[in-house]
């Protein structure tokens, strides 16, 4: 466990940077973690990060990709566009959730 | 009299009969288990049949053989899931009340969830090793391979039996170089996750097994259509094959769909301390991983035969003394 410092504020992070207290988020969190990303956040990603949130709150796992396009309404090819190379990892880490696991 | 029911007889749902016929009191309980199917498939053998150690018909048992005397069998098909009322009604119009559910009906292939998958070459030079029928078109296939590419390939996860790919591409490895002719075949090992399998650890030393092996490892692929021997990715990554060996989509059974049961893969949301369904606590589901335990704890403790594995049981292991 780490600590870091973005957006003007001290965060947990995993070795990854993935936040671990979901708390610490913010949407200017996110900005800067998005940056690292080498992303600008628009409201496209946003409507993503949206969902992953709500989802996760209400499910307690993070979202497939699959479930990301049949509930969240948001296209496979959309997700990769967005956040390209890995778009559940990335997101996910924007989002301030933790990695995704993908089974066992 | 209260009643279990059981929905499934494969493995999952034939060691729960087994198991709780032999624990409840059966005053007091009945069991009564059906499947659609008068087979029981035993699915770890899938991946002997393509090399020619098994054959089909070494998988396949009748299903009545392994259930305890005592638990009711039906050869039938549930058509949906009241869950409210507790009770299941039949394709054939009968209907079963219960007090527990046992759904154990398994997870299916969907080749069909992938653009293009069976439109451009599905059995002729695409395979899966998740059905009977799938293992025994490659054995067909596989001996008169001529050599090329091949491609271990996953779709999407979760998949049951996540090793399983990694076995079938060792097991090519093995195939070719037993007939001297590894030189001509060249392996691609694709997969949507970041290493060669979801744990770290065992991703780093498989990762490493792979490469000694001279197997290809594509991670991060996002498959969005096959091609004519050609995988597309999301990102517009490409593999080409002349023989795709693949895992497609994995899916629960409709049966979740058509009763309100299920998630986007048709999957019961469960409890995943218990395995209750979160829909209603007298319903249980997922056994995978649980009925792995009850597998291993049965072989082990009471010596019950595991179908279709005992014939091969003098080559392939040790019989293990009852004991219990």
């Amino acid at each position: 466990m780490a600590t870091k410092e973005i957006a003007g504020k001290t965060v947990n992070v995993t070795e990854e940077g993935y936040l671990t207290d979901p708390a610490q988020w913010t949407r200017e969190v996110a900005q800067a973690i998005a940056a690292e990303e080498g992303i600008t956040l628009t409201d496209a990603h946003w409507k993503v990060i949206d969902f992953l949130k709500k989802d996760f709150a209400a499910a307690g796992v993070l979202a497939s990709m699959r479930r990301i396009n049949k509930t969240g309404g948001i296209a496979t090819k959309d997700l990769y566009d967005l956040f390209p190379e890995g778009p559940l990892k990335k997101a996910a880490r924007i989002a301030g959730l933790p990695k995704p696991t993908s089974c066992v | 009299m209260k009643k279990i029911l059981i929905i499934g007889a494969g493995t999952a749902g034939t060691m729960m009969a087994v198991h709780l016929s032999r624990k409840l009191n059966r005053k007091e309980w009945s069991i009564t288990i059906l499947d659609k199917d008068e087979n029981h498939y035993y699915q770890p053998g899938y991946l002997f049949i393509p090399f020619g150690i098994y054959t089909k018909q070494d998988v396949i048992r009748k299903g009545a053989k392994y259930i305890p005397a005592g638990v009711e069998y039906l050869l039938a098909q549930a058509d949906q899931i009241i869950a409210e009322q507790n009770r299941v009604k039949l394709k054939d119009g009968r209907e079963i009340a219960y007090d527990i559910l046992i759904i154990a009906t398994g997870t299916n292939i969907h080749p069909e969830e992938t653009q293009g998958m069976v439109e451009n070459g599905w059995r002729e030079n695409i395979f899966d090793i998740y059905t009977a029928d799938g293992a025994d078109a490659l054995s067909k296939k596989l001996p008169g391979f001529k050599g090329g590419k091949i491609a271990i390939h996953v779709v999407e996860m979760p998949i049951k039996c996540p090793v399983a790919p990694l076995e079938i591409a060792f097991m090519i490895d093995w195939f070719f170089t037993n007939k001297g002719m590894r030189k001509d075949v060249a392996i691609d090992f694709v997969t949507p996750m970041a290493g060669a399998f979801s744990k770290p650890a065992t991703a780093k030393v498989m990762g490493h097994l792979l490469k000694e092996r001279g197997i290809n490892l594509v991670t991060d692929f996002g498959t969005e259509r096959v091609e004519y021997g050609k995988l597309v990715s999301y990102d517009k990554g490409t593999v080409d094959y002349d023989l795709l060996i693949t895992t497609p989509t994995n899916m629960g059974d409709a049966l979740m769909a058509r009763s309100g049961l299920g998630d986007d893969l048709n999957y019961v949301p469960t409890d995943k301390h218990t395995l209750q369904a979160k829909a209603k606590d007298n319903i249980f589901a997922h056994l995978g991983k649980m009925s792995m335990k009850f597998v291993y704890w049965n072989i082990l403790l009471k010596g019950i035969p595991v179908p279709g594995i005992a014939s091969k049981m003098g080559r392939m292991g040790k019989i293990i003394p009852q004991t219990a």
